[in-house]
């Protein structure tokens, strides 16, 4: 049977199982729309800027575990992708771009809406093909989603012209199986780079795990809660690694890093052992290197190689999937205790409580947070923006279980809060979906509220919303002489009355005797609902590492009341 | 003077890889010295020669972040190893009746070609190392020196050396 080049790429996402699809449709893509609106196995949701369509696909990744795959034309279309893309390509998610192109004969002579998308995206995917002939497109569509879902997965751009997608009938040729010579990702470690981990594990007076975003992409959550557990090692969890590890388990040991719990980063800074897994020792994480961990070696476990001695220079590292050297591991790790090292973690966590609330009247963000973990019981995926509510609700809500804090860590973009959260929750309908915005963040994005109605994408948001670009304005505070530049909002619409516009209900809430309850009408409420909760100004996020000072330079929240 | 090393990394001959190889080098801050590509005895492949500058934990850093990228196959730091490494150059001389016979000598010292030859200048084809080309410019520069093209270090491991 022959077909066009637009219903072989249909095709081809068939075998490859997607049957979703965010995107916004332009000329040079048509084709492929005229094409899709006969798949109706594929869901294709409609979105109002391309940025949400590659966020949205993010957020369905990473809450599933799939391929998150958005569309755009051409032009303006593809270069709207472009920080969705960046993003992925930043926190290893599986993602497939595809993008319209000027037809074949138009490439490089200034089309309208042309622009050179693979030219662009080279250093942001992790790999991308201009497909030039109907021929190829079924191996470009079979290696992309190859490319972009194993080793360490990253987004893979395909951009296909539109003589290419209309053009020339031709039979659809699916690959049985596809080898890239220049691609092989690692499975099981080498034994002798095993042996002297498991030796140096063996061996650790004061050892502690890094659980990373690798042990959430390999699955491997039961076998870290196994090593943990058996060596009773305490599990400190990255910004992308929550979630991998119980946060209620005795043995958690927080998140470090900038604005991670001062008992986390003190233990690492006297550990004598880092069993760092699947994480890549980002200096949101380190702060300054020549003081990080001074006393401890470093076990490194990673898919791949070039994180190894990029920042952090590794004792033993240990190539390979996360999943299968865990389970290589275990049998060779004794069982034992470190009784006086986790009473010393014990200790630091009553000396230090960086997760304390002020007991106040006014309404508190980190408030709001911890009312919602309650209320939700830790069961809610949680998708953040970017900025000071980011860094409470990676804080302050007691994440159980994987894949349930969806964040943008090493691109930081904000506006992510609103399109990730429509992806994650037409990615798992079962689970209960909160987006945590910012009033800056909230307005960039925005204006995908129309997707979230049009699809009913129930999607609980809430707008912690103190009227300010919160993270800058902290910065301004304490680097910056408080010299308050650019950082106030005071145009902001009422967002009550922007999702009322949007036919969505919209709850407002001033009062922090309030917060409980708006938040339960929320979750009674079908269908998204926006809750804009105005907190207290001038809040900063505590602790709070300086960038490029150490453990040394943390700044604590000055406590007066009588805590103990 | 900052270490040099000498990469050899076979890439699939697919559209962009040189781009992107190239826009990895900028990207990274990594200082490439030199740069030529071309076609191997299989014409899916080619070859790229990168002279590159920095200490062994750049070095590293570059063999690694190379053969990240999915179209390039295999790549080896040859530095250490022994092999063979040429480089060509066309350089173009001022020349006249008085300087014209040294310059000549010159040339066959250094077993290059005369390639062209004018009243007012000469140009010569050189193939050596690196420091047989510095020489030779050295030599040339007291006439004065118009131009130089230079193609870029190619090498190949001697057969003794591989594994």
């Amino acid at each position: 049977m022959e077909l066009t080049g637009a219903e072989i790429v249909c095709e081809s996402l068939l075998k490859e199982g997607v049957d979703v699809i965010f995107g916004l449709p332009g000329g040079a893509v048509l084709p492929f729309y005229g094409a899709l609106s006969g798949y109706p196995q594929i869901r294709h949701i409609l979105v109002r800027h391309e940025q949400a369509a590659a966020m949205a696909a993010d957020g369905y990744a990473r809450a599933t575990g799939k391929v998150g795959v958005c569309t755009a034309t051409s032009g303006p279309g593809a270069t709207n992708l472009v920080t969705g893309i960046a993003g992925a390509m930043m926190d290893s998610i599986p993602m497939v771009a595809i993008t319209g192109q000027v037809p074949r004969p138009a490439i490089g002579r200034d089309a309208f809406q042309e622009t050179d998308i693979t030219g662009i995206t080279l250093p942001v995917t992790k790999h991308n093909i201009l497909v030039m002939e109907v021929d190829e497109i079924a191996q470009a569509v079979k290696e992309a989603f190859y490319i972009a879902r194993t080793g360490r997965p990253g987004p893979v751009l395909l951009d296909i012209p539109k003589d290419v997608l209309a053009g020339d009938r031709r039979p659809f040729d699916w690959p049985e199986s596809i080898s890239l010579q220049g691609y092989n990702p690692p499975g099981e470690a080498d034994e002798l780079q095993l042996s002297q981990a498991v030796e140096l594990i063996n061996q650790a007076q004061r050892p502690v795990i890094l659980a990373g975003h690798g042990v959430l992409i390999s699955h491997a959550y039961s076998e870290l809660k196994e090593l943990a557990e058996k060596a009773q090692i305490p599990v400190i969890t990255t910004l992308l690694g929550i979630g991998s590890f119980p946060t209620d388990h005795f043995l958690h040991a927080g998140m470090p890093g900038m604005h991670g719990m001062a008992y986390a980063s003190l233990a690492i800074d006297s550990a004598d052992l880092l069993i760092s897994l699947g994480m890549r020792f980002d200096d949101r994480v380190t702060g300054r290197l020549s003081d990080f961990a001074p006393n401890a070696k470093v076990v490194h476990v990673d898919v791949d190689p070039s994180e190894f001695h990029k920042n952090v220079k590794a004792t033993v590292p240990v190539l390979g999937e996360l999943k299968q050297v865990l389970n290589q591991m275990l049998p060779l790790v004794e069982r034992k205790t470190h009784v006086e090292w986790l009473q010393h973690i014990d200790t630091l966590r009553a000396e230090h409580p960086s997760l304390y609330i002020r007991q106040t009247d006014e309404l508190l963000p980190q408030y709001v947070l911890k009312q919602l973990s309650d209320i939700t019981d830790g069961q809610a995926i949680v998708v953040t923006g970017v900025g000071q509510h980011q860094m409470w609700a990676a804080q302050h809500y007691a994440y159980k279980e994987p894949n349930s804090l969806i964040t943008s860590g090493g691109l930081g973009a904000m506006g992510f809060e609103v399109p990730a959260a429509l992806g994650a929750k037409v990615g798992r309908p079962d689970k209960v979906v909160w987006s945590i915005a910012g009033d800056g963040g909230f307005q960039m994005t925005m204006c995908d509220l129309a997707t979230a109605v049009e699809n009913n994408i129930d999607v609980k948001f809430a707008i912690l919303n103190n009227g300010t670009l919160g993270m800058v304005h902290q910065w301004q505070e304490f680097f910056y002489d408080k010299d308050f530049f650019a950082t106030v909002y005071s145009g902001n619409p009422d967002f009550v009355k922007l999702a009322d516009a949007y036919g969505i209900k919209g709850i407002r809430v001033t009062d922090k005797t309030q917060v409980a309850s708006a938040i339960r009408q929320a979750m009674e409420t079908p269908g998204p609902v926006v809750l804009d909760f105005i907190v207290k100004q001038d809040e900063q996020v505590y602790p709070m590492i300086p960038a490029g000072e150490s453990v040394n330079e943390m700044m604590e929240e000055p406590i007066t009341e009588r805590i103990f | 003077m900052a270490q040099k090393h000498t990469i050899s990394a076979l890439v699939e001959n697919h559209f962009g890889v040189l781009c992107r190889v190239a826009g990895l080098f900028s990207s990274r801050g990594f200082n490439i010295d030199s740069l030529s590509v071309g076609e191997t005895e299989d014409p899916s492949i080619s070859r790229m020669t990168i002279v590159v500058g920095g200490d062994d934990s750049v070095l590293e850093q570059v063999v690694k972040q190379l053969d990240r990228v999915i179209d390039v196959i295999r790549v080896i730091d040859i530095t250490q190893g022994a092999f063979v490494e040429r480089e060509l150059m066309l350089i173009k001389v001022k020349a006249d009746t008085t300087t014209r016979a040294e310059i000549i000598q010159i040339a066959e010292v250094f077993r290059a070609h005369i390639v062209d030859v004018c009243p007012r200048s000469m140009t010569i084809e050189v193939t050596g190392k690196n420091d047989k080309i510095q020489a030779i410019i050295g030599m040339l520069s007291s006439f004065g020196i118009e131009e130089i093209a230079r193609t870029g270090t190619v090498a190949l491991l001697r057969d003794s050396a591989v594994q």
